[in-house]
Order: structure tokens, then sequence, then C-alpha cells
């Protein structure tokens, strides 16, 4: 089952450079029991596995709250503006965290997905740069 | 299940150990445990190390093995103890076990950390290496999650900035009184204020430093601490558990659902509750995580902890007093040792040997959190005099 197809609050998914090309979905799962959840686990809150996918990108968020930290570890850009935010998809809330794209927001603020090719220096910090992906999203208020 | 005591406890000075390494922080705190307990190396039945990183930070792995032969400790089984800042309370509840099921009769634990000969950034990324895929490649950090945290708190329960300053303050007033401390120095709230920013609303007073130290605690049965004649405490009481691992996966960010539950846990061993804690430690890695601590483990109302820190019912002399050390915001938070130095404080206070920061005390409380609420033990103490 996929809600790909669905769109809501945005028309449409943008790069930060303004391009529409490949990349990586904000995905979500969706569990059985309807509940969302990003990132993806082996099984939902309730030992449910994944039956579906969401999206993300394709949808608009609150800002929960955000911080900017200005002493970030290597490979990070400083200053980092981030948030924690919620979507809503069709009445059911899910959370990511995310880079923002500036630090001039508010609690409550709408924001969008904008995609980033890479979030970090792959190459600078402790972790193996090939034991994950270093693409996402970061969050822009519309 | 054999009632648990604690009949020895040290710790080292913490701060800067310039040309000490894992290897001399561990065994410095040990060996002046087993002298403080007045048990020898060869009585060890057990010998567990909480640390966190000394692969990642130093480049020595297989610290509790290094350990048992340094203290002439061998043939002592030994583990290592990684709940990432939590180590410390996990080894508490490690050697609890230990005790309690009857594996060994005496039990070693030993909990440090050698962190200043890296850069602060570099600190901070192994830290934050705890963090999931999808928030470590967004560069969150501890700190970070601190400052999302706050300023979800202030919103939400309407208390104002001073209050988390208000935090540092009392607890670097507390750090003074403390030898071990690695910062000794009061502070006001408009220092704390004026502080550069580290993570929006948060500012450099409103963290710990980063520290080399170790810490280490003697456990045996309580009927074998009175045949010793030492002084000592009991555990009464012990919880452990987890929360997300994905934080802005949690219902509510400004709660700790593992605070919850381990004291939970804690209390109902104890067969007491918050109302009966007279001294607490908890883990002010951030001043905003010791508001949510202390409502989490029912001391105060959710939103209300700030009001109490305002009206100094936390302070040495008020009716609960929290981090009489200065906790590791003053003390400094040296990962691995951190939970079992607060333990180490609550000893020192339920045996009356806290010196000038002595408060009226019969149940201590510990509060060791790792990640950002990630896992957390409970420990509860009381005297026994």
């Amino acid at each position: 089952m996929s809600e790909d197809d669905e769109r809501h609050g945005t028309d449409t998914t943008h790069d930060e450079d303004g391009t529409d090309d490949d990349r990586t979905p904000f995905e979500a799962v969706r569990y059985a029991d309807g509940s969302l959840g990003y990132p993806g686990h082996p099984v939902g809150p309730d030992g449910s596995e994944p039956v579906g996918t969401v999206d993300l990108s394709e949808h608009t968020a609150r800002v929960v709250t955000w911080t900017t930290a200005t002493s970030p570890p290597p490979g990070v850009r400083s200053p980092n503006h981030l948030a924690i935010v919620e979507f809503d998809v069709d009445g059911e809330p899910i959370r990511a965290l995310g880079q923002l794209t500036t630090g001039d927001v508010a609690i409550g603020d709408e924001v969008r997905p904008v995609y980033a090719a890479e979030l970090r220096d792959p190459e600078a910090g402790i972790r193996d740069p090939e034991s994950q992906e270093w693409d996402g999203y970061r969050f822009e208020p519309v | 299940m054999t009632d648990v005591a604690i009949v020895g406890a040290s710790m080292t000075q913490f701060g800067r150990r310039e040309g000490e390494w894992i290897r001399d922080l561990l065994a410095q705190a040990g060996e002046q445990c087993l002298e403080d307990a007045n048990v020898a190396p060869h009585e060890l039945d057990h010998l567990y190390v909480s640390n966190m990183a000394s692969g990642e930070l130093e480049g020595q792995t297989g610290v509790p093995n290094m350990l048992a032969h340094d203290l002439a400790a061998i043939p002592a089984y030994t583990q290592r103890i990684d709940q990432t800042s939590s180590s410390g309370g996990a080894g508490v509840y490690a050697a609890w076990q230990s005790i309690a099921s009857g594996a060994s009769d005496v039990t070693l634990l030993v909990g440090g950390e050698k962190m200043t000969h890296r850069s602060t950034a570099e600190a901070t990324d192994v830290i934050a290496s705890l963090t999931h895929p999808v928030e470590y490649k967004q560069g969150v950090t501890l700190p970070s999650f601190a400052g999302l945290t706050a300023r979800l708190y202030l919103d939400t329960y309407d208390a104002p900035r001073e209050s988390l300053a208000k935090v540092a303050v009392k607890n670097h007033r507390n750090g003074v009184d403390n030898p071990h401390a690695q910062f000794r120095k009061e502070i006001d709230v408009e220092t704390a204020l004026d502080s550069p920013v580290v993570a929006d609303p948060l500012r450099l007073y409103d963290f710990c430093p980063i520290t080399d130290g170790s810490a280490a605690l003697l456990f045996c049965s309580v009927e074998d601490a009175e045949a010793r004649g030492e002084p000592y405490v009991r555990v009464t009481g012990i919880g452990g558990a987890t929360d997300t691992h994905v934080v802005h996966e949690r219902a509510d960010p400004t709660t700790m659902g593992a605070v919850v539950e381990s004291s939970e846990q804690a209390y109902a061993m104890a067969d007491c509750g918050p109302e009966d804690v007279d001294v607490a430690e908890l883990h002010d890695m951030f001043t905003i995580l010791e508001f949510l601590q202390s409502e989490d483990l029912g001391f105060f109302e959710k939103g209300e902890a700030w009001k109490a820190v305002e009206e100094g019912v936390t302070d040495r002399d008020g009716d609960l007093p929290i981090n009489t050390s200065g906790g590791l915001k003053s003390k400094g938070h040296p990962l691995g040792a951190s939970g079992v130095a607060q333990v180490y404080e609550l000893v020192q206070q339920l045996r009356g040997e806290a010196g000038p920061r002595q408060v009226d005390c019969e149940v201590g409380l510990a509060c060791n959190v790792g990640g950002f609420g990630n896992c957390v033990t409970t420990t509860i103490l009381e005297a026994e005099r």
C-alpha cells in the first residue's frame, strides 16, 4: 500500500536549488494499526509490521520546537538550525527532526520539506560514511 | 533476594587530568574504594567497569581486564557496562544484581572516562554517535536536544528563562564545597544569561563541561556489611528503563518516560515514594534536565519544577536539596563515572560525612540519564547508622 499519490498541503516538492530531480523520498512507514512512524522500525510500537509508506516531502508540517546550535561537531554547518516538526497526514500525526533553512522561525510556524543532497560531511565525523545515507530534508518556512 | 549494601565509595578529582589516561583514573578510584571499604583485592568476585567510549576516545579497549590486573583482583569476573551517559547507573544496577542474586559476594564497580584530550567538537561527536542515523545526519547533538526541549518547556509552562540559569547558579554554589568538583566557583544569574549561546535558548552555563574522572563503589550483602563492622548504606530500591531511541518519536518531549518508569520500579522496591526522599542527585548534564527529572520522579507537578527552584526548595538548605555535589554542571561529567559519582555523593550524605555539604537525610535518590532520556537508572539508598 502506498499513499505517494496523495498530496496534502503543498503542490510539489523542491530541491534547495529549485530543481525537482530524483531524490530519496522522505519516507515514513504506516503500521498495521494505522499509525505512522518516522523513521521506520522493523515493527511498530504495538509490535505490528509496516504495511506501507508515506512520502512526507509532499506534506507541510508545524514547528513543535526549534533551536540554533552554535557548537556543531565536525562536518556539520554552523550555526545549525534544527526543529522537531509535526505533520498531519489524513488526521494522523507524525513527527520528524530536521535542519531548518533559517533560524527565523517560531513554534507553530508552517514549514515544508526541501531536499538536500548532503546534510553534513560524511567524511568528517566518527560514523563510517558507508553505514548510512547523508542526504535528506530540511524544513523551510512556507 | 539478598539485601544489598554499599560498604565503600571513592571518587578521583574531576576535571582536566593532564597526562592521566583511563587506566590511571580507574585504578585510582578502585584502589581508594577498596581502602575505604577495607576490602582486599583478592576478595572481589566481580569487578565491573562503567565506561562509554574509551575505545573511541582513547583507543583503549578491554578496560575491565586491565583494571583487574592493575588492582591485583585476578581472577575476578569482569565486564564492561556501556549505557552511554548512564553507564554508571547501569553499573550500579549490575552490581546490585550481582549481590542480590547471589552470583557474587563482593563486587567492585568502577566508572570512568578520559575525555579532555579531545576537542569539544570531537567529544560532542563521540557522544552524538549514540543517535539514530536520521538524527545523526542532521548534525543533531545532545546539547541541541536540550535546546529543543528547553524552548518547548519554557513555552508550554510559561517558565522564565532565568529559572534555568538559577539551576546553574545553585549547582555552582554547591560545587564550591566539593573538593572533587571540576568547577568550584560561584556564578550569578547575569553571568549565565550573558554567556555564549550553545543551543538557543540555552547558553554555555546551561551545560556541563567535558571531564576526566573516575568513581567507585563496593557492594556486598547487608549481612556481610554488618559482619565487617564498616559503615554502610542500603540499596533499598533500584529501577532501570528505556525510552525511544529516536527522540522526536516521544509523545511529549518534556516528559522522560524512562525516568518515570525506572523511578516507579525503584519506589515500589523501596516501598516509599517521592515524598520520602531527603536528598537527590539528578543528571543535570543540561539545566533543563533537572526540571524534567524532578517532575518525572514525582518531586513536583508537571511544569512546576521551575517554581521550586525559584523558591529555593532545591537549595542545600531547602526542603529537598538537589545536587549537593554540584551536579554534573559543576562537578563535571566523565560519562561512565557520573552515575557512580552520584551514588558516591549520596553515600557521603547518608554516612554523615559530607562536611560543609551535609544535609539532614535518611533517604537519598540518584537518577542517571543516558542519551536524552533514552535509558535511565534510578537508585534509592537508605542510611544505616
